[in-house]
């Protein structure tokens, strides 16, 4: 027997015996409501304890492939794997998974360092650098294409446009708050409010005034610019996670005061019958009110409840471009390179006698113009919106898309976007899930890859033009 | 004044809540310079688990109260340490040394997790715990009003006091908290001195835990019920309450505790209910825009 | 104190500075001046206050008395300007000890945040740039020039695309120095910038100082531990120990004043390890 076994043997013990204390009580006896008499338990020891077993083994083979054992960790992997797909009676199908991923997780551990070798390798030779620059180009491109092209395609259906246009709004809050969060190094937890300002905007204006979404869209865009720029001008000094708080909290006031404000927003009501967006004076209906033309009258086709959703699919895109376009553009600005100097080092910006509360002021309130844009989008999607859309959690999930693409990678945010909220919705399983697996996918994020999943930093101008691959 | 008299008792109650929660806070702070922004949930797990302990307690047919409440004290505080210290090990060591946003973004991903792990586990729906500690005294009576302080809350001043009492006590007096203050002050001098700084750190999360489960309970016993989202209210209350005492100051998270805990019952006992959470952001953004360095704390100077 | 210079012809002024933290007086009550065209160090065994100095002189702190003049058209009084105003408009470049570049952004990226305020004016507040106007266009190849000319000083030109985080250790300070230099400063403050180079960059330290003293005009403050480095490049020196200035006068006054022979005796094998 190896002598590194026992020690081994000992620390896998030991976690499993962490995860029986974290979970004897919150996972074994789960509380059920029945009547009044209160509370009783539905016991689920047992999958605790099959649970915790699998950690141990997990673990186990953690260690053997940490150590260089890569047979017995395989081993262990895939026996863990073929017990998790089974058909065994476990009690719930969770813990199959549980056992499956617990394979996963350890065969991916063995495989690592001959991958990361591989990886690190090719990511050092002038060719792969150049690949991995037109990937990133060339996969930037396919997706645009592919994008442009969707509601064309034969699976386009209703439901998958709805989810498309629902990745599009996360992928452009994601663009929009990458400003703020990957750029410039400002970590907003509130960013939610601006989204809730655009959207409250547009809903009042156009259901009490009567005006167009195109109208409203620059003038939410523009509130939400002013509420960035208040709201930012105080606390931007503070240190980087104070700031964090500090917006976190602007949110939650915010939040509630539409929350009680009843005569503004009309309270935890919301307000519904928010028109949807015009196409040159078209409305997207079946039959259209007095005085408008529907766009199916207008363009002599037959009406489709598809129309609508694409137009939706087409304004979300559009405007999640004109992000995009507008981040690369102003990273190659002086005002851009500052963000991302401030990010960096902001003493040694002042040292360089650039002003940082200003130059923190225009990230903070840009984003939050974006975020205004998106919002009045939303509202024109959705007809109906209340406080209950704005709620820390959304800003912490545009944060997490952020986070896992990494910080100031563009692609990145698509790729996190497709990955936080596409599959959730597709597999309707995993969604009870989503947020344990946000949160998780946070934590590991910054334990093993801080940069995100798309790390590369492409510079903002080269003295040297790339050389062109062999 | 009767009406007074009663806010302030309850006022008195509710701070001590915060105040427990809010050392958790500006322990972890004092010592790593990190918000713990999973300090809140760690509190609600404390609830939680003082729910699930009560019903056990019930189920054993331990029907005497003062025992009921020691074991379930005790039960709470050893688990609620064990999140404590996962939460350190794995979501916060590996990141010493990375940049200064990191701890901060896998604190929030460990809030979001453990938020949801307890929503799948025990339901969204609140849980009632019963009324465990019952009946109070009548102090006096005015304007046809009863000033009443119950028995529950005597009990929470009591073990609120015995354990700030206790822990000034360990971190004042015992070779751990001398530890503990060393860090703070330099941990890289500590750690040359032969200060075990992992271990330091660890056990400042599980004391931070521990206290936090004491509130949980108290919160518990209070209000009769827990759901899987106080701990995101409460431990954005409590984080207040560390930064209007001083962040990183012990009396200050005492002292700030109260002052939340009295600024809220009295907001939403004179003014208006409605917007008492608004007073607390408030208060948090206000502090930190002109007072950074709180009631207590010291100002940090920045090092060039 | 000082019979060979005449007043009247200094950069910078430093009168009465007096810095407390709490109880500790870090700064009491030092006086110098600076001269154009001339390097100027100051040094002292550690924890004499020199940095403190700095970041006075350079807005990092609020000196608690004192009066730091930078004369010009017009003079500016700097204890009374905030941090970043005093590298704009004042012209006081510095570096920092513990080298402070951007590490994630390119050694060409780097100086051009330098040249961030005159790109921010010829990019319209960033509206002419993000319409791409030519002005902007212009102004940015310009300042791209004049990074090319830095780098070629700093012999850093073929790593011109890399990130500065990966550069060696010496280049790092060269290219620190680089950056304050594309700021156009008239003071051009130097904390330590010998530190931890080996004998031949140190060598190449110096001829860089010369030429940016020289060549480019600008008034050098220098704080240094290297005597080797001080003695040869300096026109005159300041000596403080325990935040008070003991001595200044030119390298060879410095050399054989018997305040300085007493500071430095005996502390300076530990101190300079």
């Amino acid at each position: 027997m190896d002598a590194r076994l026992p020690p081994m043997i000992k620390d896998s013990a030991l976690t499993a015996l962490v995860a029986a204390a974290l979970g004897v009580f919150i996972v074994g006896f789960k509380t059920i409501d029945v009547g009044t008499g209160g509370p009783v338990f539905d016991y689920q020891l047992v999958d605790l304890a099959i649970a915790v077993v699998t950690i141990f083994f997990g673990r186990l083979g953690l260690q053997l492939a940490s150590v260089g054992l890569k047979w017995p960790a395989f081993v262990l992997g895939i026996a863990l794997g073929a017990v998790g797909a089974a058909p065994l009676k476990l009690p719930s199908t969770f813990l199959h998974w549980f056992i499956v991923l617990a394979g996963i997780v350890i065969i991916l551990r063995t495989i690592w360092p001959w991958a990361n070798e591989a990886m690190a390798k090719a990511r050092h030779s002038p060719r792969g650098a150049n690949y991995g620059r037109n990937f990133v180009k060339f996969f930037g491109a396919g997706l645009l294409v592919a994008a442009v092209l969707m509601p064309f395609m034969p699976f386009a259906d209703q439901k998958t446009m709805d989810l498309a246009v629902l990745i599009l709004t996360y992928v452009m809050l994601g663009w929009g708050l990458n400003i703020v969060v990957g750029l410039a190094g400002l970590l907003d937890l509130g960013y939610v409010a601006f989204y809730a300002v655009g959207a409250y905007a547009y809903a009042l204006l156009s259901t009490q005034h009567g005006l167009g979404f195109w109208t409203v869209l620059p003038l939410a865009g523009m509130m939400a610019a002013a509420f960035g720029l208040v709201l930012g001008f105080p606390v931007l000094r503070l240190r980087g996670d104070y700031l964090a708080i500090v917006t976190l909290g602007f949110g939650e006031i915010i939040r509630l005061v539409l929350l009680n404000w009843v005569d503004l927003s009309n309270g935890p009501a919301g307000i519904g019958g928010i028109p949807g967006p015009t196409l040159f004076g078209a409305v997207f209906a079946e039959t259209a009110p007095a005085g408008k033309t529907t766009f199916a009258e207008m363009a002599g086709i037959p009406f489709s409840a598809n129309q609508r959703l694409i137009y939706l699919y087409y304004i979300i895109l559009l405007l999640a471009l004109v992000t995009n376009l507008f981040t690369q553009r102003v990273r190659r600005l002086p005002v851009g390179r500052a963000w991302e100097a401030l990010r960096e080092d902001e003493t040694a910006c002042k040292a360089l006698g650039i002003n940082p509360t200003n130059t923190k002021l225009t990230a903070f309130t840009v984003g939050a113009m974006f975020a205004g844009f998106a919002g009045s989008f939303f509202a024109a999607k959705q007809r109906f919106i209340s406080p209950e859309s704005f709620t820390f959690i959304e800003s912490a999930i545009i944060l997490a898309i952020v986070v896992l693409g990494g910080m100031g990678s563009q692609i990145g945010v698509v790729l996190a976007a497709v990955l936080l909220i596409g599959l959730p919705e597709w597999f309707r399983d995993l969604g009870a899930y989503r947020m344990v697996v946000f949160g998780l996918a946070m934590v590991l994020i910054m334990a093993f890859r801080p940069r995100g999943l798309i790390a590369h930093r492409e510079p903002s101008v080269r003295l040297h033009p790339v050389r062109a691959g062999p | 004044m009767a009406y007074f008299s009663q806010q302030l008792i309850n006022a008195l109650t509710l701070g001590s809540i915060y105040a427990l929660i809010a050392i958790g806070y500006t322990m972890v702070y004092g010592i790593i310079g990190m918000i713990n922004f999973a300090h809140g949930e760690v509190f609600m797990i404390g609830g939680f688990i003082s729910l699930i302990g009560f019903m056990i307690c019930a189920a054993l047919g331990i029907s005497a109260v003062p025992v009921a409440i020691v074991l379930v004290l005790l039960l709470a505080m050893a688990f609620t340490a064990v999140y404590g210290w996962t939460i350190e090990r794995v979501a916060y060591r590996p990141l010493r040394g990375s940049f200064r946003l990191a701890p901060l973004i896998s604190a929030i991903g460990v809030s979001i997790l453990l938020q949801n792990y307890v929503q799948l586990a025990q339901g969204a729906r609140p849980k009632a715990g019963g009324q465990i500690v019952e009946g109070g005294y009548t102090l006096f009576s005015a304007d046809g009003f009863d000033v009443r302080v119950t028995w529950l809350q005597i009990t929470i001043w009591v073990v609120t006091v015995a354990l700030m009492a206790g822990f000034s006590w360990l971190i004042a007096a015992t070779p751990l908290g001398r530890q503990q203050r060393a860090c703070e002050q330099d941990m890289k001098m500590a750690s040359l001195l032969g200060v075990n700084v992992d271990r330091t750190i660890s056990l400042t999360f599980v004391m931070g835990a521990a206290l936090a489960a004491v509130a949980g309970m108290m919160f518990l016993m209070y209000y009769g019920v827990v759901d899987f989202f106080i701990g995101f209210l409460a431990g954005i209350k409590a984080f207040t309450a560390a930064v209007l005492g001083g962040i990183g100051s012990l009396p200050g998270a005492m002292l700030g505790g109260l002052l939340i805990g009295l600024i809220e019952v009295f907001w939403a006992g004179y003014f208006s209910s409605e917007y008492k959470d608004v007073a607390a952001f408030a208060i948090l953004v206000l502090v930190l825009i002109f007072r950074p360095s709180g009631l207590l704390g010291k100002p940090e100077i920045e090092k060039v | 104190m000082t019979p060979s210079r005449e007043e009247g012809a200094a950069l910078i002024e430093v009168e009465h500075l007096t810095m407390r933290f709490g109880g500790l007086v870090a700064v009491d009550d030092v006086s110098f001046s600076a001269r154009p065209r001339e390097i100027t160090a100051i040094i002292g065994p550690n924890g004499a206050g020199k940095t403190t100095v700095f970041n006075c002189i350079t807005g990092f702190y609020k000196p608690t008395i004192g009066r730091l003049t930078l004369h010009g058209e017009p003079d500016y009084l700097l204890e009374r300007m905030l941090g970043h105003e005093i590298g704009q408009k004042a012209r006081v470049a510095r570096t920092f000890q513990n080298i402070r570049l951007f590490p994630g952004m390119t050694v060409l990226e780097n100086l051009l945040v330098a040249q961030h305020n005159k790109l921010m004016r010829a990019s319209g507040m960033s509206v002419f740039g993000l319409l791409g106007l030519a002005r902007y266009r212009i102004a940015e190849a310009a300042a791209i020039d004049k990074a090319r000319v830095w780098l070629e000083r700093i012999r850093l030109l073929a790593d011109a695309d890399r990130p500065a985080g990966e550069l060696p250790y010496g280049a790092q300070r060269r290219l620190e120095i680089a950056r304050a230099m594309c700021t156009d400063p008239r003071l051009l403050c130097l904390d330590e910038p010998a530190a931890g180079l080996n004998p031949r960059e140190s060598a190449e330290l110096n001829d860089l100082l010369v030429s940016i003293r020289d060549l480019d005009g600008v008034g050098v403050l220098l704080i240094e531990h290297d005597m080797s480095v001080v003695m040869t490049i300096s026109n005159h020196v300041v000596v403080l120990d325990y935040g008070r200035k003991i001595a200044e006068g030119n390298p060879q006054e410095i050399r054989n004043d018997p305040a300085v022979i007493r500071a430095y005796l005996g502390t300076e094998g530990d101190a300079d390890a």
